[in-house]
């Protein structure tokens, strides 16, 4: 019987768990993927929004402001690339200026720091943007992020803390007894007394085995692309257009791996699990994101993909109670700006949600700080001679594109929340996201994972258990 | 820092070309950094034959080719580390690299030539539309798993791309076994040598569609089918001609691209052929940083890809001696129906016969292939039918270049 069990390893889930791991209690994720933070916590913007933007008042705004100010200290506890380059929303015609007064007088009510740019000012900070701009603001506090280790390192360290991860067990049904709840997956039974579903695009699937809901999750599809490294500070900051209905628009970026991300698209799908793009959705945003920075080099393209926004019938985040029972709590519809909103959700979660229902002791041992990775790209010269003498194996590359090591693979082989498949590897260390996009590096990967498993080559898949790589042997090996 | 005459990066052929030739003419402090456990490079896992017609008047495999060029770098002495990847070079020639035995290392080069091969476009860098499933795998990347591991990377194939490398996967994959259903090629006519069409797609009575593409992927977990679209003159998918088909494994074949990173992070001059642009002696425009074979222009016969590594290794070999002299430097451009030279530049003094290599855009018939410099024809030589899929070689010599007396255009010309 578990005190707590949760649904969904995504950012929220497993932000939740390692909350709650900080207290004597018995703790389960269940995640129906072969890896944690796998959908949409993998494929968004990887933005630490900074808050100008949510209407005040709202969950939204309240746990980006609170969220946004914790991710120093988190991401130093989880050894995770974080950088608050800041962000610019950009005018560009007159008629934008008065959107733009909005959004400042909005970023005010929701005491967000901000200071207003002219045309001059702007471009002076960023040489490429479009001379259409009339105007600015900028946000310092915001920020770019390493989502794949921010999700995989909390997974990690809630686990070491703990936290029972079990992956590939989707939830097929919840029954409500006396004193727990009885979770059904396909191959299992789980008992928890208290539920809380964090099922991001399926969340009111999962909702509706225990009560009728009035809400639902339709997602919105966003599709982007990956640029690769070139100049570097092409772009400095996150530059958005204004924000419109449709969400915070096309924004261009710098990643924490020196890359540029352009997108998002945003269009409401029916098919929960469509993670497909589209030639011209794409061809939509490259025009988007050309009227702000015309030279952005889309021949330097080497990877589009899209994510799916959890977006709530109540365009809000839903973190509350179930309306019949406390014991089952919802955290749905985590849409943008859920990333950052995460941490805070967690600890309100637990403080305000799950702490009147159970009692909270303190675990003496709890150790918030993640063992700390090696990173052989942050060490000097002279470090590194020494590092890789002692430890043969991080000299002996895997990845030549994104200079990853045998030993940095075999270093997350004996870690608590270690990979599974290619894309394991892949959005752990960044070996194949490089401009071969792995054409030289994943059968090296492939039989280094095989061979650690000991499973036959045949049985690592690319992603999830249902999409093998290697098919069988040739005839002439029996 | 332990001084290197000539750091060769990439023991493929064309480093080994460079090595011996620079071995030879009298460099022995040299030393060859190979990424992988072997020397040989890419051949390692072509064993189909084809190989060495021009090199040896002999039909080799892959392996047999590459083995020939081992030998002489044994029988050479020439000093070579493998596992050892090159993490960055400087201006300065400083080589970083790093292997299980040696662990991290900086060496101070000389010289440098830059022997890395090619990447092959892939599902990202061509925007393939559709699903994010498995089995979609480019054509390189399978031969591997299937020459060189023994696994097949899926049963019943669509290839997409008519080049060389996804014409030999079709045989390949049809002998062990799996069902290839077609190949689809977006251009209107193949990009693969005629004798590999015939081999490899005719004796085995599998369909090429030319103006066809692949308009969108399908599949959840694996691959479970694409659907094929023909395209119009700009490459744009015409509605109404789609055509499904159930597969499980998508190979691409879409071309290769020069890896060059190590000279982009420098700031090396590119071309238009995504290498660097350099001289006669492969030299790029930092002096004494020399580069060959595929990562200089993607070649589509090896045994060309040799003879340019020689040209690098004689032309390091000149630097070492400071024999790399003259001034007068000229520009050579590529004009109508051109689509690249190689070498983009001539030094006038130079006192050796130089070879231009380039490219048709499109496959033409019955043309002359012109060399002018201020309007004074150079060379003008009759061809029966280019495509462009063959390099096309043609050598300049001294008493020609003599007539030069400013930037060379080449250009085709209609009888």
């Amino acid at each position: 019987m578990y005190d707590v069990l949760i649904i969904g390893a995504g950012i929220t889930g497993i932000l939740v768990s390692r909350e709650l791991a900080r207290y004597q209690l018995n703790i389960a994720i269940l995640e129906r993927s072969n890896d944690v933070g796998n959908k949409t916590t993998s494929a968004n913007s990887a933005i630490i929004h900074s808050g100008c933007d949510p209407e005040p008042g709202t969950n939204k705004a309240k746990f980006n402001i609170l969220g946004n100010a914790m991710f120093d200290e988190l991401t130093k506890q989880l050894d995770v690339e974080f950088r608050r380059n800041g962000s610019l929303t950009i005018a560009l015609s007159e008629d934008q200026l008065k959107a733009l007064d909005a959004l400042e007088e909005r970023s005010k009510i929701n005491g967000v720091p901000f200071k207003r740019l002219s045309k001059q000012e702007v471009l002076a900070l960023e040489s490429h943007l479009s001379n259409n701009v009339t105007g600015a603001l900028f946000f310092p506090t915001a920020g770019i992020i390493d989502p794949f280790n921010l999700s995989i390192h909390a997974m990690e360290n809630a686990i070491d803390n703990g936290v029972h991860l079990f992956l590939r067990e989707e939830v097929i049904d919840i029954k409500k007894k006396v004193s727990h709840y009885l979770v059904k997956t396909k191959t299992g039974e789980y008992k928890s007394k208290i539920v809380i579903n964090a099922a991001g695009n399926h969340a009111d699937v999962i909702a509706k085995m225990v009560e009728p809901i009035d809400w639902s999750i339709i997602p919105r599809k966003g599709e982007y692309f990956i640029l690769d490294h070139f100049a570097k500070g092409f772009v400095e900051h996150t530059i958005f257009p204004l924000p419109s209905d449709k969400g915070k628009g096309v924004l261009i970026s710098p990643t924490t791996s020196d890359n540029y991300i352009v997108g998002p698209s945003s269009e409401p799908i029916l098919d929960k699990d469509d993670y497909s793009t589209d030639g011209p959705t794409l061809q939509s945003v490259r025009q988007q994101a050309l009227a702000m920075v015309p030279s952005i080099p889309f021949g330097k393209v080497i990877r589009v993909f899209s994510g799916l926004r959890p977006s709530s019938s109540r365009h809000d985040f839903i973190i509350e109670y179930s309306r019949s029972d406390s014991r089952f709590i919802n955290v749905a519809g985590i849409e943008s700006p859920g990333l950052v909103s995460s941490p805070a959700i967690a600890q309100y979660v637990v403080n305000e949600l799950v702490r009147p229902l159970i009692s909270l002791k303190e675990k003496s041992n709890f150790n918030p700080n993640i063992r700390p990775y090696v990173h052989l790209n942050k060490m000097s010269k002279k470090e590194r001679e020494i590092f890789v003498k002692e430890n043969p194996e991080f000299g002996e590359m895997v990845c030549s594109c994104e200079k990853v090591s045998v030993g940095e693979i075999k270093d997350l082989l004996v870690r608590s929340c270690p990979p599974r498949s290619i894309k394991g590897v892949k959005r752990r260390t960044r070996a194949g996201f490089g401009r071969c996009q792995g054409g030289f590096c994943q059968p090296k990967i492939l039989f280094l994972l095989a061979n650690h498993y000991g499973v036959s080559p045949l049985e690592i898949p690319l992603d999830d258990v249902d999409s093998p790589i290697l098919t069988s042997r040739i005839k002439e090996v029996k | 820092m332990k001084i290197v005459d000539l750091v060769i990066i990439g023991g493929g052929s064309a480093g080994m070309a460079a090595a011996i030739q620079a071995k030879k003419e009298g460099v022995d402090n040299l030393l060859i950094l190979e990424k992988n456990d072997t020397l040989g490079g890419i051949l390692n896992q072509c064993i189909h034959n084809g190989f060495g017609l021009t090199e040896f008047k002999e039909e080799l495999t892959g392996p047999e080719y590459l083995q020939r060029f081992v030998d002489q770098v044994h029988e050479l002495d020439i000093p070579y580390k493998l596992s050892s990847a090159v993490i960055n070079i400087t201006r300065d020639k400083v080589v970083s690299y790093s292997n299980p035995v040696d662990g991290s290392v900086s060496v101070q080069a000389k010289a440098i030539v830059l022997a890395t091969g090619c990447y092959e476009r892939n599902a990202g860098a061509i925007q393939l539309p559709g699903d994010r499933c498995s089995g979609i795998i480019t054509a390189g990347t399978a031969q591997k798993y299937l020459n060189i591991h023994g696994y097949l990377v899926g049963k019943r194939v669509v290839i997409l791309g008519s080049g060389d490398i996804g014409l030999i996967m079709a045989r390949r994959l049809t002998l062990e076994g799996a069902k290839v259903v077609c190949v689809a090629e977006i251009m209107p006519y193949s990009n693969g040598l005629n004798r590999n069409i015939a081999q490899c797609l005719n004796d085995y009575n599998i369909p090429l569609y030319l103006s066809t593409s692949v308009s969108r992927v399908i599949g959840k977990g694996r691959l479970q089918k694409v659907i094929l679209s023909n395209v119009d003159d700009n490459f744009k998918f015409i509605p109404g001609t789609e055509m499904e088909i159930p597969c499980d494994t998508l190979i691409l074949s879409v071309g290769l691209v020069p890896y060059v990173s190590l000279l982009e992070n420098i700031g090396v001059p590119m071309s238009s052929t995504k290498g660097a642009l350099v001289n006669e002696h492969m030299e790029t425009m930092i002096p004494g940083i020399f580069t060959c074979g595929n990562c200089l222009h993607v070649h589509d016969v090896v045994d060309f890809v040799t003879d340019e590594g020689r040209l690098a290794g004689h032309g390091a070999a000149l630097y070492l001696q400071n024999l790399l002299l003259g001034v007068r430097e000229i520009n050579v451009y590529p004009n109508s129906g051109v689509s690249y030279v190689v070498p983009q530049k001539v030094n006038l003094d130079n006192q050796e016969d130089v070879t231009f290599k380039f490219r048709v855009q499109k496959p033409v018939k019955d043309v002359f292939v012109l060399f002018e410099s201020n309007n004074v024809i150079i060379s003008k030589v009759f061809k029966s039918a280019l495509i462009p899929s063959e390099m096309i070689m043609i050598k300049l010599n001294r008493d020609k270049l003599a007539n030069v007396t400013g930037d060379i255009t080449v250009h085709l010309e209609g009888r």
